[in-house]
């Protein structure tokens, strides 16, 4: 489904990912680990398009086709959906609007007709009840004064709503208490099938736990340095990432 | 001849026509208007109110002034249906500064007392009314488009709300601009609430025909004590015309007063407001939103003085600019010593489309009491590449993320329009504007071309 290869990534003529590698299958989930300022979230938003990233060289090739060439936007109707690690407020944009723009931007590229108002509250309602948000927020502007906990649910919200092949979570765990986090995994489960794929980003096992991860990958410096099972994910939990970096650095 | 000189010639060679029913009174603030532009001038290149937005030259061009109305026929409805239809208003309708009533009285008197209509025919009707106001509240000394108003200007409309008296549908006065060759402008509106009145004013601004106009126009507005005033502005001139506005409101104790001006096409708009707090307790809000592109020049001038203690106001004052238009804002916040308890708030925030756009912003406090909340912000700024990013990413076409970002950016102002229908309307016709649909002849049956 996804294939990264040897993928690196400048930001301002820094060089942020030097040589990614990295092959997705459908039905697979992934999750990546690794220290702060290693290079995570860049790689998701690289994945997602964000434009002022530079990738200097290697691919990125999603369903047989270049994702470098697709607008983000193209990017998301091909089924590719980034949850934020800081999902973005946006004051005057009704989270209604807001979701009700998405979805018809999806079903137009499809070549479908505009989800019927009715269909649509009725579909709001459905997956609303999946990750348990209150309708108080989504009466609200996006994100606007949401808790952090919040705006991580109001992202599964807008995964489930949008149905993607290929969902990126890019610490959705952090900041949740545990019936949330219970929540948002079941919603990710939910939404797990042969046909689709996760990569999760998170520092914690704990998250692995609900979300059983079949790859578990650790990005340190902006390389994968080490692939595993989730054992590793418990390894890392145990010891930290000294005796990794202490690999790593050994080797350079 | 120095453009200045134009114009007292122009004012001498034709003292007999202009106003020539005009009661003494009249007369009087005609000569003292003239004798004040003598003095004035136009504002020259280094007068720091009119720095961005140099007027001279626009007055110095070859521009026709009538001194009657001009018989032109056409049918209001045919050519013309306007902006807020939805709207059930009383609609008064001045063509190129004249009151046109084809048919019908130039001034309304209703049961309840209330007056409205042509202000030349108050003029006539009931010369100590207006006397009381007209010309008392701004001033032609130092002001020299609000002179050149006073000392040219023929009719306009003038509204009155007796004691106590709640206006039911908002007057809606609709300025029109048609002709056959370049053409000036002057008229002049005068609204009077007294006490505990209510009232409810839209002014829509258009244009009728290709030809470059120039209008400048005084507002003066007196709220008496408890009085509630609405007034709200709705610029849609074409490109190749010049609009200069100079708003006077005066406040009584306890009254309140909503301003708006929405700017959505125009060449060269400059719109002065001042607003007089003259009572303790009085409360402003003044609104502003423009949206300009290609060569347009929008630039507000607030004052807003508190002269005495417990009146509240407040701005909030927004551009949204593309192409290589350019914007200013210039507001004032000004506290007399004896405004103790004040509170002024004052934002303004612009969003640049392009690179080539620019605005110019300047807060300006005064505040010689001490006892007094103030605050003042002014930003400028791209649309938040953060938020494209996020509504990207979830499939919205980047042209449609900018418009979500922009309506919600415009909404801001327009949320504060307090009336539901006229809130409604001024939202579909920005959201209009920034898509690109709304021409200046979408309302005209004329075809005229851009
Ligand atoms: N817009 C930017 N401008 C400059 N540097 C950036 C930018 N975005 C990211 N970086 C840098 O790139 C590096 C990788 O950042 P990234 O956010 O990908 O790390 P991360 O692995 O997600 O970290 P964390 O676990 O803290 O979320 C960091 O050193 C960061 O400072
Ligand atoms: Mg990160």
């Amino acid at each position: 489904m996804l294939e990264i290869k040897d993928l690196k990534v400048n930001i301002e003529d820094k060089e942020i990912l030097k040589g990614i590698n990295l092959s997705v299958k459908a039905g697979e989930v992934h999750a990546i680990m690794g220290p702060n300022g290693s290079g995570k979230s860049t790689l998701a938003s690289a994945l997602a398009g964000r434009n002022y990233f530079n990738i200097t060289h290697g691919k990125i090739i999603y369903e047989g086709k270049d994702l470098t060439e697709l607008t983000p936007e193209d990017r998301a109707r091909e089924g590719i959906f980034l949850g934020f690690q800081y999902p973005v407020e946006i004051p005057g944009v009704s989270m209604v609007n807001f979701l009700r723009t998405a979805i018809n931007s999806m079903r137009k590229y499809r070549g479908q007709e505009p989800l019927p108002a009715g269909d649509f509250l009725k579909l709001m309602r459905e997956k609303k009840k999946i990750v348990e948000i209150d309708s108080d927020l989504t009466n609200r502007s996006v994100n606007e004064g949401f808790s952090g906990g919040e705006k991580k649910k109001n992202e599964i919200f807008q995964m489930a709503l949008l149905e993607p092949r290929l969902a990126i979570l890019d610490e959705t765990d952090s900041g949740l208490d545990i019936d949330a986090l219970r929540i948002v995994s079941n919603g990710v489960n939910k939404l797990r099938s042969p046909e689709n794929a996760t990569i999760i980003i998170t520092h914690y096992q704990r998250l692995l736990d609900y979300i059983v991860p079949d790859v578990v990958h650790v990005l340190y410096k902006g390389r994968i340095v080490k692939s595993g099972d989730k054992s590793l994910a418990k390894e890392l939990e145990e010891h930290g990432y000294d005796w990794i970096k202490h690999e790593v650095d050994a080797h350079a | 001849m120095h453009t200045p000189e134009k114009y007292l010639e122009l004012f001498q060679k034709n003292r007999k026509q202009i106003g020539k029913d005009d009661p003494p009174f009249v007369k009087k603030l005609r000569d003292t208007a003239i004798a004040s532009f003598r003095q004035s001038g136009f504002p020259g290149r280094k007068e720091e109110r009119y720095r961005y937005t140099h007027l001279e030259p626009v007055f110095d061009g070859e521009l026709s002034f009538d001194f009657q109305p001009r018989q032109i026929r056409f049918d209001d409805d045919e050519i013309f249906s306007c902006d807020v239809p939805l709207l059930d208003s009383s609609v008064v309708t001045v063509l190129n500064g004249f009151f046109h009533h084809p048919g019908k009285e130039a001034l309304t008197r209703l049961d309840n007392g209330i007056i409205y209509g042509s202000l030349k025919e108050a003029i006539g009707q009931y010369p100590d009314l207006v006397k009381k106001y007209l010309g008392t509240n701004a001033p032609t000394s130092n002001e020299p488009f609000v002179a050149l108003n006073t000392a040219f200007s023929q009719d306009g409309i003038f509204l009155y709300v007796p004691e106590g008296v709640r206006m039911e549908r908002p007057i809606q006065i609709i300025n029109l601009l048609l002709s056959d060759k370049n053409q000036m402008v002057h008229h002049r509106n005068l609204f009077v609430l007294e006490s505990n009145a209510v009232a409810q004013v839209i002014i829509c601004d258009h244009t009728l025909s290709p030809h470059m106009f120039l209008t400048n126009s005084v507002t003066e507005a007196y709220t008496g004590e408890n009085a509630d005033l609405d007034l709200l502005r709705l610029q849609n001139e074409h490109n190749n015309s010049c609009q200069v506005t100079n708003t006077w409101i005066s406040q009584e104790r306890h009254s309140r007063c909503q301003h708006g001006t929405i700017t959505l096409h125009g060449g060269i708009v400059r719109n002065n407001l001042r607003i007089n707090m003259e009572g303790e307790g009085a409360e402003t809000s003044a609104l502003g939103l423009f949206l300009t592109d290609k060569m347009q020049h929008v630039d507000s001038y607030t004052v807003i003085d508190h002269r005495k203690p417990h009146c509240t106001s407040n701005q909030y004052y927004k551009g949204v600019l593309d192409d290589i238009s350019t914007g200013a804002f210039n507001g004032k916040i000004h506290v007399h010593p004896d405004a103790q308890k004040t509170e002024a708030f004052q934002t303004n925030n612009n969003i640049l489309l392009s690179d080539t756009a620019k605005v110019h912003t300047k807060p300006r406090l005064e505040i010689y009491a001490d006892d007094v909340k103030c605050s003042h912000g002014a930003t400028v700024g791209q649309l938040d590449e953060e938020a494209l990013f996020y509504l990207q990413s979830r499939g919205i076409s980047k042209e449609e993320s900018r418009l979500m970002l922009m309506d919600a950016f415009t909404w801001d102002v327009i949320s504060k329009i307090k009336h539901p229908s006229l809130q409604e309307r001024i939202t579909e016709l920005v959201g209009k504007r920034l898509r690109g649909e709304l021409s200046r002849c979408n309302n005209c049956a004329m075809h005229c071309q851009e």
